[in-house]
């Protein structure tokens, strides 16, 4: 599978023989575990399996779940309450599902803000980058659809304020929006088809996860030093690259043990920490809360999506422009779109031919600045929708795309890399002896 | 450097606007005060006399009005609640009468209540139900609507409601014939419920003190187990689970680390032969 020269599967009795010329599944699953892996990964490396395991917890917690549930507008919520107090561990089950959609966010966030820092997405891995980036959208439509179905108050009107934004589209909208409603408003049938497609999807992305590391496994990992494997020969190879298994299935599995103390002690004694209070009620189309706000992973992109009023001025030249199609709502939903978009684009806005942040001394401020750019968005987008916050998420929205869109092409040409190191092995002979202590890490 | 940032920033975001989000539509402006309840914190039990004195509490004044739908009667009796007897639950239960779901009943005949029933919902339809309230509101949001304070002190919700119960200043006001009384704890300052309790609305047959203090904390402790009724036995499976997860993973790391010790060492010797 992989284009690094390796060992591969040889079947050594007469069953293996007659099994590999028919179906040649343990090759498969052989090479596919063997991959040479860079010697040098580092604790970023891990989230990935972190990121499977939330998968499989998502998928066998939800199977149980839906065992249990009504999808009904009059049911659902009295459904999630006979789970909590008269199914087997059916309280366990459901933090478990909903705290494990948390654990699957944080994994993915820190997956991704590795990837931007350690230019994982640069040629050849842009599809890799691409398939990861779909599954990061298909995470959070499974997740927002999975939101409704406790048909909570802020399931309820969350679902309300985000299928508006289709609304917002012009000339199509308000049909789009009824099409995906199944009617003028939230209702039943919105319950039913989110249920639906809250099942479908995470087979979906599995079906992607299968993609995307198919992908990795021909191009080889990225790694810290954003530098390639040797693969002239096996024997060079062998030098910078270790099998994943075992070297990196034991590495990983500690990590996600020790990930997993974190989350069990959240789960275990504070499993309502991470979610609304408001959705403890059941939804009323009659009673507006105060403040509706998404899940917390939500909030960067929600802050993004409120930026844009009336008042900003490219607001107002793009209202002028194109007269009076796109206005505020509409451009605060290309907005948050376009903050996705721009990230999607990445492999082709970054310029540098160097990939890892290490050996880029200017661009390791601004990864630095986004990183809390989005922790700022994420505040932001959980405060009102007023001065000063309004303000605050404007010009983090502003850095967002200035980021991608500015920072990234022009340091490619302005900045001066350091010296990388020649090889894998000897930045990780480097590493072992601890004299690779960079100044910025 | 930067790549623990990110990954130091990126897991306290979760632990700080995580509760951000549920901060604020539960009603921030209102003083709430810590309470010190036994069920607080990772070993913390409900105090079942406590839950059996806020039942009382609950049903002598609070069931004038409200209801508690999603709990059945049974509960009363299982353990980690008021663990009271069967007997005890069933002669409870029968005192509520509920619609007949038998062959023969006409509609609108009522039966006594058994222990599989539910509470009945509020009498009052402008009174919500209690059933999940602790868990409906959120005392604590501080500091900047991030939620960090919930981190040490919880989230809130039992304290919320001993707050309101206990904050009426007893002044009143009339707007478009409805009666408010100002309430310290209430977001908006002025609350459509008459003052529930004053202090001595109940006697307790242990004697507890029934004071207005006491007997708000009582109910609002019964008040958090309704809502959360299997909470002892989720704090278990999580400490089970924390203590099974630590033992795994101080075995993975013993593990890993004899894995990659020749690893190591081979990279050591090639770093000293240069």
């Amino acid at each position: 599978m992989s284009g690094i020269p390796h060992d591969h599967y040889e079947p050594k009795t007469g069953l293996e023989r007659w099994l590999d010329e028919r179906l040649p599944i343990v090759r498969l699953i052989y090479d596919t575990i063997m991959i040479p892996t860079p010697k040098n990964l580092n604790w970023m490396w891990i989230w990935g399996i972190v990121l499977a395991f939330c998968l499989v917890l998502q998928i066998v917690t939800g199977i149980v779940l839906a065992m249990h549930y009504t999808p009904h507008v009059d049911l659902a919520f009295a459904s999630v309450e006979h789970i909590m107090r008269n199914v087997n561990a059916g309280h366990m089950l459901r933090y478990l599902h909903a705290n494990g959609a948390s654990l699957f966010f944080l994994a993915v966030y820190i997956h991704i803000f590795r990837g931007l820092y350690y230019g994982s997405y640069k040629s050849p891995r842009e599809i890799t980058w691409i398939i990861g980036m779909l599954i990061y959208l298909a995470m959070m439509a499974t997740a927002f659809m999975g939101y409704v179905l406790p048909w909570g108050q802020m399931s309820f009107w969350g679902a309300t304020v985000i299928t508006g934004l289709f609304g917002a589209i012009p000339w199509i909208g308000d049909a789009l929006q009824t099409w995906l409603l199944g009617g003028p408003a939230v209702d039943n049938p919105t319950l039913n088809r989110f249920f639906s497609l809250h099942y479908l999807l995470p087979f979906i992305i599995a079906a992607l996860v299968v993609l995307h590391i198919w992908a990795f496994h021909t191009t080889g990992n990225s790694n810290p030093a954003g530098i390639e494997v040797r693969r002239k020969s096996k024997e060079e190879a062998e030098k910078d690259t270790l099998p994943f298994w075992p070297y990196f299935v034991i590495k990983d599995l500690f990590a996600l043990a020790v990930v997993l103390v974190v989350f069990f002690a959240i789960v275990g004694f504070m499993p309502n920490y991470l979610g609304h209070p408001d959705n403890y009620i059941e939804a009323n189309p009659l009673v507006t809360p105060e403040h509706i706000v998404p899940e917390w992973y939500f909030l960067p992109f929600y802050a993004i999506l409120r930026a844009f009023t009336n008042d900003v001025w490219v607001v107002q030249a793009a209202s002028w422009i194109t007269g009076g199609l796109i206005d505020a709502k509409f451009f605060g939903v290309l907005a948050m779109f376009g903050s996705i978009i721009v990230m999607l684009l990445v492999p082709w806005l970054d310029t540098s031919s160097v990939r890892s942040g290490r050996y880029r001394p200017m661009f390791k401020w601004w990864y630095a600045f986004l990183v809390i750019d989005f922790i700022v968005l994420m505040w932001a987008g959980a405060m009102p929708a007023e001065p000063p916050y309004s303000t605050i998420a404007l010009i983090g929205s502003a850095y967002w795309f200035g980021y991608f869109l500015i920072v990234l092409p022009l340091l490619g040409v302005i900045e001066k890399p350091l010296s990388q190191p020649e090889t894998i092995e000897e930045d990780f002979i480097a590493h072992v002896a601890g004299t690779n202590k960079t100044p910025a890490e | 450097m930067i790549r623990k940032l990110t990954a130091t920033a990126l897991t306290m975001l979760v632990a700080s606007f995580g509760s951000a989000a549920g901060v604020l539509a539960a009603g921030g402006k209102g003083h709430v005060e810590d309470v010190a309840f036994p069920f607080e914190g990772p070993f913390g039990t409900y105090d079942k006399l406590q839950l059996q004195r806020g039942l009382k509490v609950y049903t002598e004044v609070c069931a004038a009005c409200h209801g508690l739908k999603y709990v059945p009667f049974r509960a009363l009796s299982e353990p980690g609640g008021p663990e009271l007897s069967e007997d005890w639950v069933r002669a409870f239960a029968a005192q509520f009468e509920v619609p007949d779901d038998s062959d023969e009943a006409e509609p609108g005949d009522t039966r006594p209540a058994k222990p599989s029933d539910h509470f009945p919902p509020s009498a009052d339809p402008n009174a919500p139900d209690l059933s999940l309230m602790a868990k409906a509101r959120a005392g604590f949001h501080g500091p900047e609507g991030t939620g960090l304070n919930q981190l040490f002190r919880g989230i809130g919700g039992p304290e919320y409601i001993y707050s309101l119960l206990v904050g009426y200043t007893g002044e009143e006001k009339e707007e478009a014939g409805t009666t408010f009384y100002e309430n310290k704890a209430f977001a908006s300052g002025w609350i459509s419920m008459p003052p529930p309790l004053f202090g001595e609305d109940v006697e307790f047959d242990d004697g507890s003190p029934n004071d207005l203090h006491a007997e708000a904390e009582d109910l609002a402790a019964f008040l958090m187990w309704a809502a959360e009724p299997k909470m002892a036995a989720r704090k278990k499976a999580g400490f089970v689970g924390v203590l099974m997860l630590v033992i795994l993973a101080s075995l993975l790391y013993l593990t890993n680390k004899t894995l990659w010790a020749p690893v190591k060492k081979q990279a050591k010797e090639a770093m000293k032969k240069g």
